[in-house]
C-alpha cells in the first residue's frame, strides 16, 4: 500500500490523531512506505526491559511496545492521543483507560483522544478478555507506564528549559509550572508537541499514589453513552463504505454435514445478486443489498451430506463422563486423599451438571471484509483483534502484513461470540468479489454455530473429621472441548475457518494425568478451601492440606470457547454448593462454615463483608421451620477469588420459591467486590450488577438444546433471557477499595458466584438441593418433590 | 423495486427498493441511520423498534411498502448528542447501558408507553417493558432511567 492510500484508508478520527500525533507517525509513514507494518518491526514491539529483537513467548496480552511514542503523542496545541490494543466491549475499558492516561499524564480527562485496537496504529496487546484488561494497561508495563514515562520526560525538558531541578517544578492540566517563580511555566504543547519523544517505556518513571488520584478513582460517564443513546454511534453494524456490497452464509441444516453441490442457477436473476461463493464447505451469497442477499440466500439450492448423529440430549451428561480417551490434568494432587478419604469419620459426595450455555449476543455478528488484491482489512468487534490479523491471512492466503483488522464495537460479547467467524465470512465474501462486503449473521445462524460455553459434570467428593471439619478435598470433572479462540494459528477453531477446510487445533488425549508441576488456579478447578499446594508452593486461599483435583476434557460435538466466567462459573457452582451442603449436614452455619476453612484474608473478607451488608443471621441451612407448601424465602451465600488470583467475590441471594409450581424469584443480590484499587467506581458497579444479572439468567433459564442432527436453541423463544420488564432484584454492591496492590478483574467476579449464592438460599428456604442447572421450575418442583 | 417517498425524522427521502423489504434495512442501509439495529429479525427483541405514527413497531418484521405515508420517527430524531431528548437524557444520566445495542428499543417503548400513560405504575411500566431484551444485565440501570423520565412526565 502506498503511503497516500494508507492515509486514505484511516477514518478521519484516527488520521486527525495521526496529524497531531506529530512526526514520528508520519516518519514511519514516509521512511517505510506503509504505517501498516510499523507495530510488526522487531524494535518497536519488545517488550519493555526487552533487548531489540530479543525472542519473546506468546503472550495473551500480547507484546505490547516498549517505545513511548507507539502509546502516546502530543500535539502541539496540548492535545493527547493516546493508543491502546485493549478495547470497549461495553464494559467500560475505554473511559477508564481515558482516565488512567489523563492521571498518570496529569492532564484533564477531555483532553485525550484515545485510539483503540487498530493493527495498524495500536500496540499489539492481544486479546481482550479475561478480565484481564484493565490489569494489563493498570499494573504492567503498558498504557499506565507509557503516562508515566511521558510526565516524567516532559519535565525533564522542562527542567532544561527553566534551568531548575525537577523536583521544583509540578505538572498540572497539562501545564509544567516552577513552584518557586510562579512566572515560570510551559504547556505540553510548548514542550513537545508535534515531536516524537524517542525514548524506551521507563519502568522507574514514578506511579501516582491512589492518594494523589483526581481523575482515577472518580465515577467518571462512559464517553460512548451520549452518541449511544441519541442513535449516532458506529457499532461495527453501522460501518458503511463506498460500493459495499452485502453478504449472507449459508450454514450447514445439521452439525457435520458437507457439500456435495451448489445449484447457482437457483438464484440467477434474483435482484441484486452478485455471486454464489463456495470454498470447501463453505457456502455464501453476495448481493447488492441485504434484503437481496438474504432472499438468494433462502433460495439457494444446496445439496449437503447427512450430519452427525449427535448424542442423545437426555442422556448426555452419562456420554460426557463416559468419552474416552480422554486429556487428563491434575490441578493439585496430595497423593494423600485416598488415605484421609480412608480416616475419615465421614464421606460426603454429590455430583453437580452444567449444561451448554451461548453468549447469546442481542445483535448478531456482523464485519466488513475490504478485500482487493493481496491487501485486506476487516473491520470487527472481535476481542482478538492483532491474532484475528494473522488468521485472516491464512484464511485469504495472503501475508499477515497486508492484513488490517480495524476494531468497531459490537454488542456485547460476553467471549468469543461470532466476531472471529464473521470477519472471516466477511473477509471470504469480500475476496471472491473484490469489493468491501458487510455480513451480519442470522439469528439461527448465530445461535447454533457460535463457541458454546461449555457444559460440566463434576462429582465432589470430601472426607471429615469427627468434629466436622473437612480433612480430605477430591473433586473430579468432565467437560467438552471442540475448537476455540483461533489465536494466531487456528482459523479452524470457529465455524467459517473448519467450513472452509481449516481443522480445529487437535484433540490430545492424556492419560493418566501428570502430576502437576506448579499451582495455577485460573479455572477456579480447586476449591476455595484447600491450600493448593504444589511441590513447595501454596497458592490456595483455604486450609484443607489433603486434595485432589481431576479434570477430564474429551471432544465435544459442538463448538465450544470462552463464555464469561468459562470454567470458573462451573466449577464454582459445584464447589460452593458443595461447601453448603457440607455446612448444612454438620448444622453449622454456612458462613461460619466457610470461615473455619478459609486462609485467604482478602477472601475472608469480603465473605464477611457481604454477609455482614445482607444482615445474615447465623444459623444452619435450611432454616427452620419450613412449610412444605407456598412461598418459601431463604437465603445463601457462595465466594471465589476469581481465576484463583485476579479478584475476590462474595454474593448474598435472597430468593423466594414458590413451592407449588417451582417457580424460583431471586429478590435480593448482595454483592462485596476486592478488585484492588478502583479506577471507576461506577464502572465497577455497573460490572457487578451487570454480571449478577446475567448470573440470574444463566442459572435460571439458559440451556442450548439440540435433537439428533443440530442445535434446537436457535431465538428468544428457544433460548430464553429475561425480557427487560421482569422481575429486577435489588442489587446492593459493597466496593472493597484498596489503596495500593496491583488491579484485578471484575468483568467476571460477580457472575461467578451466582448459581451456587441461588441453589443455596432455596435449600435454605426449602430443604430442597438443586445440583443442575438451570433451575428451571420443573427440575426445582421435582427436588421439592424428592424431599424426605 | 419501486421508488416511493418515506418520512423519516421529519423528512422525506425518496427510495428505490423491493417494496417487501423490511423497514430496517432501508434505514439502515438506505438511509445510514444507526438507531434501529438488526437484533433477530423475528421480532422477538425490540432492537430494530421505530415509533410510526407515534406507536412503536419492530421494523425488523415490517415491510417497507406498508410504510407509505406514515410519519417514522428513529432514536436519531429523538435529540441529539448536544441536546438529548429528558429520556435519552435520562439513560445518559444513570449510565444505564454496558454495550447499549438494545437502548434504541428501550428508550422507543418507554417513551411512547409513558407518554400515553403519565401515570403509570411500576407494574404497568414493566409489563410495557415485557417485550424487550437486554443481554449485558443493565436491567436495574434501564428501569431506573425510565423511573426517571416517568417522574418527569408526571411533573
Amino acid at each position: 500500500m502506498k503511503p497516500l492510500d494508507t492515509l486514505k484508508a484511516m477514518s478521519p478520527d484516527a488520521l486527525g490523531a495521526l496529524e497531531s500525533a506529530g512526526i514520528s507517525r508520519r516518519k514511519f509513514i514516509k521512511g517505510s512506505g506503509a504505517l501498516i507494518i510499523s507495530f510488526s518491526m522487531g524494535g518497536l514491539a519488545s517488550p519493555p526491559g526487552a533487548a531489540p529483537g530479543q525472542a519473546v513467548p506468546p503472550d495473551f496480552n500480547g507484546p505490547g511496545s516498549g517505545q513511548l511514542d507507539s502509546w502516546i503523542a502530543i500535539g502541539a496545541d496540548g492535545s493527547v492521543t493516546a493508543y491502546t490494543g485493549k478495547c470497549e466491549l461495553g464494559q467500560g475499558l475505554y473511559t477508564a483507560q481515558t482516565q488512567l492516561i489523563a492521571e498518570e499524564l496529569s492532564v484533564p480527562f477531555d483532553r485525550v483522544k484515545l485510539i483503540q485496537c487498530d493493527t495498524a496504529l495500536t500496540p499489539d496487546q492481544g486479546t481482550t478478555s479475561g478480565a484481564q484488561s484493565h490489569p494489563a494497561n493498570f499494573n504492567r508495563n503498558n498504557l499506565a507506564l507509557a503516562g508515566a514515562t511521558a510526565r516524567e520526560a516532559l519535565l525533564e525538558r522542562a527542567s532544561t528549559r527553566f534551568g531548575v531541578p525537577v523536583d521544583q517544578l509540578t505538572a498540572r492540566d497539562g501545564v509544567i509550572g516552577v513552584t518557586t517563580d510562579t512566572s515560570k511555566k510551559a504547556g505540553y504543547g510548548e514542550l513537545a508537541g508535534g515531536r516524537a519523544f524517542g525514548v524506551a517505556l521507563n519502568r522507574g518513571a514514578r506511579r501516582k499514589d491512589p492518594g494523589e488520584w483526581t481523575i482515577l478513582g472518580k465515577p467518571v460517564p462512559r464517553v460512548e453513552i451520549p452518541a449511544i443513546a441519541t442513535g449516532q454511534f458506529e457499532y461495527v453494524h453501522n460501518v458503511r463504505l463506498p460500493g459495499m456490497l452485502h453478504g449472507q452464509v449459508v450454514r450447514p441444516p445439521a452439525v457435520g454435514a458437507r457439500v456435495v453441490g451448489v445449484d447457482e442457477g437457483s438464484v440467477r436473476g434474483l435482484p441484486g445478486v452478485v455471486k454464489v461463493v463456495v470454498k470447501n464447505n463453505f457456502v455464501g451469497v453476495v448481493a447488492e443489498k441485504p434484503w437481496q442477499a438474504i432472499q438468494a440466500a433462502h433460495k439457494l439450492k444446496v445439496d449437503w451430506t447427512q450430519g452427525a448423529t449427535l448424542p442423545d440430549q437426555r442422556d448426555f451428561y452419562d456420554w460426557l463422563r463416559n468419552q474416552k480417551p480422554a486429556r487428563d490434568t491434575f490441578a493439585v494432587n496430595s497423593n494423600d486423599v485416598d488415605a484421609k478419604l480412608a480416616s475419615a469419620a465421614k464421606i460426603v459426595k454429590a455430583t453437580y451438571h452444567y449444561p451448554y450455555q451461548m453468549h447469546g449476543s442481542l445483535g448478531t455478528s456482523c464485519a466488513v471484509g475490504e478485500v482487493q488484491g493481496d491487501k485486506a482489512t476487516v473491520w470487527s468487534a472481535t476481542q482478538a483483534v492483532y491474532p484475528l490479523k494473522n488468521t485472516v491471512a491464512k484464511v485469504l492466503g495472503l501475508r499477515p502484513e497486508n492484513v488490517r483488522v480495524r476494531f468497531r464495537m459490537g454488542a456485547g460479547c460476553y467471549g468469543i461470540n461470532g466476531a472471529d467467524t464473521v470477519s472471516y465470512d466477511a473477509a471470504l465474501l469480500s475476496q471472491a468479489v473484490g469489493k468491501p462486503v458487510r455480513v451480519q449473521l442470522t439469528r439461527k445462524d448465530e445461535m447454533a454455530w457460535e463457541n458454546f460455553g461449555v457444559a460440566y459434570v463434576i462429582d465432589q467428593r470430601v472426607g471429615l473429621d469427627a468434629g466436622g471439619s473437612i480433612i480430605a478435598w477430591d473433586h473430579e470433572s468432565w467437560s467438552p472441548t471442540l475448537g476455540g479462540r483461533p489465536g494466531a494459528n487456528n482459523p479452524g477453531n470457529v465455524v467459517t475457518g473448519f467450513l472452509a477446510g481449516f481443522e480445529p487445533a487437535a484433540f490430545a488425549a492424556r492419560t493418566p494425568a501428570p502430576d502437576p508441576t506448579n499451582f495455577s488456579n485460573g479455572s477456579n478447578a480447586v476449591p476455595s478451601y484447600v491450600t493448593g499446594c504444589v511441590g513447595k508452593r501454596c497458592g490456595g486461599t483455604g486450609k484443607v492440606p489433603s486434595q485432589r483435583v481431576l479434570i477430564h476434557n474429551v471432544p465435544s460435538p459442538f463448538w465450544t470457547g470462552p463464555l464469561r466466567s468459562p470454567a470458573r462459573l462451573q466449577n464454582t457452582f459445584a464447589h460452593e454448593s458443595f461447601m453448603d451442603e457440607i455446612a448444612a449436614l454438620v448444622k453449622t452455619d454456612p458462613v461460619d462454615y466457610r470461615l473455619r476453612h478459609l486462609s485467604d484474608p482478602r477472601l475472608i473478607e469480603v465473605v464477611k463483608a457481604a454477609a455482614k451488608s445482607a444482615n445474615w443471621e447465623a444459623r444452619p441451612s435450611p432454616r427452620p421451620g419450613i412449610r412444605r407448601t407456598g412461598v418459601a424465602a431463604g437465603r445463601g451465600l457462595s465466594c471465589v477469588l476469581y481465576e484463583g488470583d485476579n479478584g475476590y467475590c462474595a454474593m448474598v441471594a435472597e430468593v423466594e420459591v414458590n413451592q407449588d409450581w417451582g417457580a424460583v424469584v431471586v429478590k435480593h443480590l448482595v454483592i462485596a467486590n476486592d478488585s484492588g484499587p478502583i479506577s471507576n467506581p461506577d464502572g465497577l458497579r455497573n460490572q457487578l450488577e451487570g454480571g449478577a444479572l446475567h448470573g440470574v439468567s444463566r442459572t435460571l433459564l439458559e440451556e442450548v438444546t439440540w435433537d439428533d442432527q443440530k442445535i434446537t436453541s436457535v431465538d428468544w423463544l428457544t433460548y430464553r433471557t429475561p425480557f427487560v420488564g421482569a422481575n429486577v432484584p435489588k442489587i446492593d454492591t459493597v466496593l472493597i477499595q484498596r489503596s495500593e496492590g496491583e488491579a484485578m478483574g471484575a468483568g467476571e467476579t460477580a457472575v461467578t458466584v451466582v448459581a451456587a449464592a441461588i441453589a443455596n438460599a432455596i435449600f435454605d428456604a426449602t430443604g430442597a438441593r438443586i445440583r443442575q442447572v438451570p433451575f428451571t421450575p420443573e427440575r426445582v418442583k421435582g427436588a421439592l418433590d424428592a424431599r424426605t | 423495486m419501486a421508488v416511493m417517498n418515506l418520512k423519516v425524522n421529519g423528512r422525506t427521502h425518496p427510495v428505490d427498493v423491493d417494496p417487501a423489504t423490511p423497514l430496517l434495512y432501508v434505514l439502515s442501509d438506505d438511509l445510514g441511520l444507526r438507531g434501529p439495529k438488526f437484533g433477530c429479525g423475528l421480532g422477538q427483541c425490540g432492537s430494530c423498534a421505530v415509533m410510526v405514527n407515534g406507536r412503536v413497531i419492530r421494523s425488523c418484521v415490517t415491510a417497507v411498502r406498508s410504510m407509505a405515508g406514515s410519519e417514522i420517527t428513529t432514536l436519531e430524531g429523538l435529540g441529539t448528542i448536544e441536546k438529548p431528548h429528558p429520556i435519552q437524557k435520562a439513560f445518559i444520566d444513570e449510565q444505564a447501558m454496558q454495550c447499549g445495542f438494545c437502548i434504541n428499543g428501550i428508550i422507543l417503548t418507554a417513551k411512547v408507553f409513558l407518554d400515553r400513560n403519565p401515570k403509570a405504575s411500576d407494574a404497568e411500566i414493566k409489563q410495557a417493558m415485557s417485550g424487550v431484551l437486554c443481554r449485558c444485565g443493565a436491567n436495574a440501570r434501564i428501569i431506573r432511567a425510565i423511573k426517571r423520565y416517568a417522574e418527569e412526565v408526571k411533573a
